[in-house]
């Protein structure tokens, strides 16, 4: 009995070895950790499943730079991976490189599949496209800075949680009257910068926000609006509204799950941590805005990162990452990996998935990216390109915390970001030139 | 390297002498060795010479020579030379602190009769502390929201907050890095001093009644050649291995927190993506540490009496 019983597995193992040998192996490199590397497994799990040509390897390369740093170093020795992913910051850096990819729309297509760009919700359409709106990069994890909201706060403080920045200084004395810090927010870059220029529907660069060429792209850093924020950011720090913990994202976090911050901007991915980790209820709402600046309250850009056909593979390669494209973009899937992991459904066919069968009535908060995402858009909140953007960034956190240390003024530092920032857009252009 | 085993012609002592049939049965030898320093070393160093001169794309697509103007970018660079001053300054503290502090528990290491070995376990064992591990910890102790340090601090009127105030986060660095590398120059130092004749110690005991003129005129000359090597040591280990401790301890986001010149390097390069500018930045360090270990050498070491 015992005998028949293993030769029954061995054999059962060998026709699995057969299986695997006979379908075609992809790789999927990506910069995802903990519980979502755990989700991205069982993506990888459920396509291997669904299908038998293909077998994809999803392997994690640590952070999202890391991912990005070994994808090229990969790509320089011929060794690069089917799938990369690279985050927003990054994507001028690999989309800029001709040749490093194949460009995602093509790809499907190419492999016979057909392609709709309007299947994708507002605010991811654009972000990973070419000047002419042909996905490169296909969106993957996508995420939007809110607002959450200490609900205890507001209750004490008897006011209504505020949609605007003029609202916000209205209520912020009586939150913190209540004993409460107002407000502290967790990356300025992205929340206060790039995110200013799409929700306010101002340019963020020359050149179509870094989109039509990389030559010459200088960025609107010194805008008066963009300024007046920061003032305004600084002003409220020094009037207890505001408290600034660096540019750590988890020290701005940690005093709002502690229950002494009324209002934390952070990012819809943020729910599924804060589930666990916060101390008391909330809630949650979309980015202020100022109400006196022009045509502002359109949609912001996605955060978070997009998946890369890596070039040079072979034909039969490319179909199954064509046709794993195809699977994630799939409702059922979206709507899997939405729920299991916080990140914004990116089709909406998915957000009608998910909002049909009722996950939003019992998970109000899990809404709120995608809604603002979904907002009207303007000119200038479809995305912006621009290169060694992850350098321009530290600039600027270097010089918003100088702003809150009292070391420099707002207009003086946005000077300096500009000067240095244009020098690297300009080195940039000699790369790619 | 190779010019010094490639004079065999030294007049060494004739039994202290191996001779070898084969003329290229010694390189034969010393090949292993040589590859790895080849591979490992000398072929990285070329080839960050040689990208320093070029701007390059980094898929490797297409590079434009530019001659030294990465050398020119850096140096002219304000935040460049910010980041210099504080490296010096940095690698100043971090080695005198931690010489200075290890020499100290040595000594009186060694003066502990009853019990020593269990001292002296205590002072190694944070040795065995990975450097990201010692950083993690340390980030720990000075965390704005629940650190130990900072709540200390906070008794004495001094608002740290580490991540934000440049001379706070500056402070803890250099607090974690000296904690990290005292129990390394306490074990060299303490075998320094137990290599002390007992002789001589009884003579200058005999002679001399004052314990610090003592050890200032008898110990610390015969524990030079320990403490020199100890002094490359520790310069490397400010200026090197202090990288997991830095990354731990700026989370990833510098800003405008302090961080010494290996970290930009890293910093430009594998997180900017760009190769040249960053490739000029650590030749410009390795000439630095080149001269530096030059000067060392050449004029220090030869105010050391080898036993």
């Amino acid at each position: 009995m015992k005998t028949t019983a293993s030769i029954a597995l061995l054999a059962l193992g060998f026709s699995s070895v057969t299986a695997t040998a006979q379908s075609t192996g992809i790789t999927w490199w990506h910069g995802m950790g903990g519980a979502n590397a755990e989700v991205i497994n069982q993506l990888s799990t459920k396509f291997n499943e669904a299908q038998s040509e293909c077998a994809i390897t999803p392997i994690s390369k640590g952070t999202y730079e890391e991912a990005l740093a070994s994808g090229i170093a990969a790509f320089r020795s011929g060794e690069q991976p089917n799938i990369l992913q690279v985050f927003d910051a990054g994507a001028a850096t690999i989309i800029n490189a001709p040749g490093a990819v194949i460009p995602a729309e093509d790809l499907i297509t190419g492999a016979g599949h057909t392609f709709d760009r309007e299947a994708f919700i507002e605010g991811v359409r654009y972000f990973y496209a070419d000047s002419e709106g042909k996905f490169v990069g296909m969106p993957f994890n996508s995420s939007a800075p809110i607002m959450y909201i200490n609900t205890e706060a507001f209750e004490k403080a008897g006011f209504d949680v505020p949609k605007t920045w003029e609202e916000f200084e209205a209520s912020a004395p009586a939150l913190k009257e209540a004993g409460f810090i107002p407000m502290t927010a967790s990356q300025l870059t992205w929340q206060f910068t790039e995110n200013f220029f799409s929700r306010h529907n101002i340019q963020f660069a020359t050149n179509n926000n870094g989109y039509d060429s990389v030559e010459g792209t200088e960025m609107n850093l010194t805008d008066p609006n963009l300024i007046h924020m920061f003032e305004k950011l600084a002003e409220w720090k020094d009037a207890g509204l505001f408290a600034y913990y660096g540019a750590g994202w988890a020290d701005n976090q940690t005093p709002f799950e502690q229950g002494k911050v009324a209002m934390w901007i952070g990012s819809s991915g943020s729910f599924g941590g804060l589930q666990k980790t916060a101390s008391m209820p909330f809630s949650a709402t979309f980015l202020p805005y100022w109400d006196s600046v022009e045509g502002a309250g359109t949609n912001t850009f996605i955060g978070g990162a997009a998946l890369f056909a890596m070039s040079g593979k072979s034909d039969a390669e490319n179909a199954c990452t064509a046709s794993f494209f195809q699977f994630l973009t799939s409702p059922e899937i979206q709507k899997f990996y939405h729920q299991a992991t916080g990140y914004v459904a990116i089709t909406e066919a998915a957000y009608e998935l998910a909002k049909s069968e009722g996950w939003y009535e019992q998970q109000p908060v899990a809404e709120v990216g995608i809604q603002q995402l979904m907002l009207p858009s303007g000119e200038w909140s479809k995305g912006y390109r621009l290169g060694f953007y992850p350098q321009i960034r530290s600039i600027m956190e270097r010089e918003y915390n100088r702003i809150f240390a009292g070391e420099t003024t707002v207009q003086e530092a946005f000077e300096t970001i500009k000067t240095e920032g244009d020098a690297l857009l300009a080195r940039f252009a000699q790369t790619a030139g | 390297m190779t010019a010094i085993s490639a004079k065999p012609k030294v007049q060494a002592e004739p039994a202290k002498r191996v001779q070898f049939d084969n003329a290229l049965l010694p390189w034969l030898f010393l090949l292993p060795q040589l590859a790895v320093i080849v591979v490992f070393f000398y072929w990285p160093s070329v080839q960050a010479v040689q990208s320093s001169f070029f701007i390059e794309d980094p898929f490797g697509f297409g590079s434009t020579f530019v001659g030294m103007a990465n050398y020119a970018d850096a140096l002219a660079s304000r935040e460049y030379r910010r980041i210099a001053s504080f490296t010096a300054v940095f690698t100043v503290l971090v080695t005198f602190l931690s010489l200075a502090i290890g020499l100290l528990l040595a000594v009186k290491a060694d003066a502990v009769i009853r019990g020593a070995s269990a001292y002296k376990t205590l002072l190694i064992s944070v040795y065995a502390i990975a450097p990201p591990v010692a950083g993690l910890i340390g980030m720990m102790f000075f965390d704005m929201h629940i650190g130990p340090f900072v709540q200390m601090a906070a008794w004495f009127g001094w608002n740290m907050q580490v991540g934000l105030n440049y001379f706070d986060t500056a402070f803890a660095m250099v607090f974690v890095s000296v904690w990290k590398q005292i129990p390394y120059n306490f074990i060299f130092f303490l075998s320094g001093l137990q290599a002390v004749p007992v002789s001589v110690r009884e003579a200058a005991f005999i002679d001399c009644k004052n314990g610090w003129r003592r050890f200032r005129t008898v110990t610390l000359p015969l524990l030079m050649p320990t403490a020199f090597f100890l002094l490359i040591i520790n310069i490397t280990y400010a200026l090197f291995d202090t990288f997991g401790i830095i990354d731990v301890m700026v989370k990833d986001k510098p800003a405008n927190n302090p961080i010494t010149l290996v970290y930009k390097v890293y910093n430009d390069g594998f997180r900017g993506n760009d190769l040249g500018g960053s490739s000029a930045q650590s030749v410009i360090l390795m000439v630095v540490v080149f001269a530096l270990t030059i000067v060392q050498f050449r004029f220090l070491e030869k105010r050391i009496h080898y036993g």
